[in-house]
This record gives structure tokens, sequence and C-alpha cells, in this order.
């Protein structure tokens, strides 16, 4: 038995990703990493910045993620997000900009814990990145 | 019977109006090309968007304290009406089928007693709707500047429609659109987003699912998403509808000229012809005469 799922990223756009071999899928969910493997039980959960890594047989590749959706169910992983990018088309001045604009954010006085919290965490991610 | 000279330049103007409206069919069925694709591929996010939801709605094990978006606030006094249209104008009956739809809705709300609020989207709505409902109109936006529709304006339209609704200004929110169908068929459509709305509860999953963090804490995360989301596909759906509707209003226009070029050319020919015998005749009559 093949120890492979299908995995689908959509963003509101489009059909950001679809792949049928995947092993394990390494998500940034909201309470810490979380690596998904095949049978894993039906889970709602969601994002919070950070690399989405997926292994599959056709190579790895890493994405990074602002927010999102994860939903896994019968072996379908579905990844709803609104912001995504393939590291490796990433180059290094988009990641700065990106950087730049998530540093402005935590920098900002006037919002809540939460959007603090996130905005720090794009920050340490994107930083990790260079 | 108009001159010769009249007739001539009404065909001459009639023909450049005829360029005019085949150029903007063009354009249009080009649009529509790109608009129809990127609606098609909008279309698995809000699906996938609203499945999630349905699951975790039926899963919540505290309905009564279940997020103000979800359940409502428990009255229906203020309804706020996102109407959503275009900013340009010669689409056909695109804005108007929308408008229609809206001021029905309005007149059975204010017949029941309750208050209204509109929000416009696009100026062709808030054109139609100031003369009547002006008073009611709190809000206008108009995205001239973005060429296609983005999900960054969507989520402008959604967050104000949250503040507002979480300062209590209004208890149900209807947002008012076009739904493509095809080049000839678009359906205006009203759908209710707060309180959402589940149609179809009954195909729901027996699964039951693992929430991490809990299903509350998801529900509050994911049910302002899920309003932006609903948003944007509207728009998306309304520039698809835009472009089919002013493609075919613009054929028909195309079409109705070229049978008026060819009704006066017909009329022309024959004055021209009218006047030709009448001078031989006149020549005729002359040389007999004499």
């Amino acid at each position: 038995m093949s120890e492979e799922f299908k995995v689908e990223i959509v963003n509101p756009e489009k059909s950001f990703l679809v792949k049928d071999d995947v092993s394990e899928v390494v998500v940034p969910a909201f309470e810490g990493e979380m690596g998904i493997l095949k049978d894993h039980i039906s889970i709602i959960s969601f994002l919070k910045p950070g690399i989405i890594k997926i292994l599959s047989k056709s190579g790895d590749e890493n994405y990074y993620v602002e927010d999102g959706i994860v939903e896994f169910k019968n072996n379908n992983l579905s990844i709803l997000t609104s912001t995504i990018f393939n590291l490796a088309d990433m180059d290094k001045s988009k990641q700065q900009d990106l950087l730049k604009q998530a540093e402005e954010e935590a920098n900002k006085t006037d919002i809540n814990d939460q959007s603090k919290y996130l905005a720090d965490q794009k920050v340490e991610v994107l930083k990790t990145l260079n | 019977m108009a001159s010769l000279d009249d007739l001539k330049k009404r065909i001459a103007s009639v023909k450049s109006t005829q360029k005019i409206t085949k150029a903007m069919k063009m354009v249009a069925a080009a649009k529509l090309r790109r608009a129809q694709e990127s609606a098609e591929k909008g279309r698995p996010y809000s699906e996938k968007m609203n499945n999630v939801i349905l699951n975790l709605s039926n899963g919540i094990s505290d309905k009564e304290n279940a997020p103000k978006l979800l359940s409502g606030t428990g009255q229906e006094k203020t309804h706020l009406c996102v109407v959503m249209t275009s900013d340009r104008g010669l689409c056909g009956g695109f804005n108007s089928n929308i408008i229609k739809k809206a001021k029905s809705y309005f007149v059975k709300i204010l017949d029941e007693g309750k208050e209204l609020k509109i929000i416009t989207v696009g100026s062709k709505g808030n054109d139609q709707l100031k003369r009547v409902y002006g008073d009611k109109i709190i809000e206008n936006i108009s995205f001239k500047e973005s060429k296609n529709a983005n999900y960054f304006d969507a989520d402008k339209v959604g967050k104000m429609a949250i503040e507002k609704f979480e300062a209590g200004e209004f208890d149900v929110c209807t947002i008012f659109y076009n739904q493509f169908k095809n080049v000839i068929t678009q359906i205006p459509q009203a759908q209710q987003i707060i309180p959402l709305n589940n149609e179809g509860e009954e195909n729901s999953s027996e699964e039951s699912y693992e929430f991490e963090p809990d299903e509350d804490e998801i529900l509050s995360n994911l049910l302002p998403k899920n309003i932006s989301t609903q948003i944007f596909k509207a728009m998306l759906e309304n520039s698809a509808s835009e472009q089919g509707s002013r493609m075919s209003a613009m054929d028909n226009a195309t079409r109705n000229a070229g049978e008026m070029v060819d009704k006066l050319t017909i009329e022309y020919n024959r004055s021209r012809q009218a006047a030709i015998t009448k001078e031989l005749i006149e020549i005729i009559s002359g040389a007999e005469s004499l």
C-alpha cells in the first residue's frame, strides 16, 4: 500500500497547486508545526506565518505562507490561503520587501496582541530565510 | 423626404457608431474570457471555505454561544444591503437587473417596518439608487483604479462590513450581484452573508474532526475570512457578467446599426433614382415641346 496522499493548495484567485504523490506535509499550524502523514485523523486547523514543506517523490517543495486554513479529510489535504509564495521563485528583493512590510506592521503600536504576534512571526520567519 | 445630402450624412454617422459598438464588443469579448477564467478559478476557494465552515458549524457543541457572525444577533431590525454594480455603462441590462432585484428587496424590508442601510459598490449602482434611497446609502465604494477584481479590494469591503456589524450597526447583511451563467444569461442574486445562511445542511458528513485550537477560535477566525471570500466571489461573478452583458448588448447594437445602414442605403438609392428620373422626364418633355 502506498504511503501517499493528495494535497491541494488554493488561494482566492486560483487553485495554486495540486499534487497527489505526497508523502509528508509539514505545516506551520497555529499551535506549532504539524507534520501530516497518510491516514492522519481528520483535522481542521489554521496557519500562522511560516513555511509549508511538501515532501514527495517528485521532489521537495517549500512555500512561504502568511495565513490560511488546513483541512485534512480522507487523505485529502486542503490548504486555503490568501498569501503564498514558492520559495524557489522568491528572490532576495522580494524577501526584503515582505520583511520590510512585516517589520512595519510589527512596529505599529495601535494593533492588538494577536496581530502583533502574527506580525512578529512573519518577521522571524522571513529573517531565517535570509 | 430627406434630401440626398442628409441621407448621406446619416449613413456615415450610423456607420461610425457601428464601428464603435463593434470595437466595444471585441474588447468585451477579450475581457470576458479573462474574467470568466478567473471566476472559474476562484470557485474552488469559496467552495472549500464553505465546506470547512459547514463542517465546523455542524461540529460545534455549544450553539448558544456560537459567534454572532454565524448565529446572528438574535434580531432582524436593521438590514444592510451591499449592492454590487459596475463602474461603466453600456452593458445592457446588467446594472438595471441588479438594481431591480435590490429595489424589490428594499421595498419589502421597508414595508415590514425595518431599518435599511445601503452600501453601493460601483458608481453605476450609486447613480441609480441615490435618487430614491439617497438617505439610506451610508457608503459608496468604487474600484475604478483596479483593473481586475482582486482579493485585496474584496477584503476591504468585507472588513468594513464586519466592523459595522461589531459596532452593532446592523443585524442582517445581504449582497446583491449578478451570477454569471453564460454570455446571454446573468442571474441577479441576493445572498445573505451575515448571519451565515447554511443551505443544504443535510449533506454534511458524519465524520468528526479534530480541531486545533478549539472550534470557537477557529470559527471566529474563519468567519470574517469567509465574508471577504464571498464578496470576492461576487466580484468575480459580477465582472464576468458585466463583460458578458456588454458583449451581447454591443452585438445587438452592431446588428441594429447594420440594419439601419441597409435601410438608409435603400432609401438613398431610391431618392437618387427618383431624382434622375425626374430630370430625364423634364429633359424629354422639354425636347418634345420644341
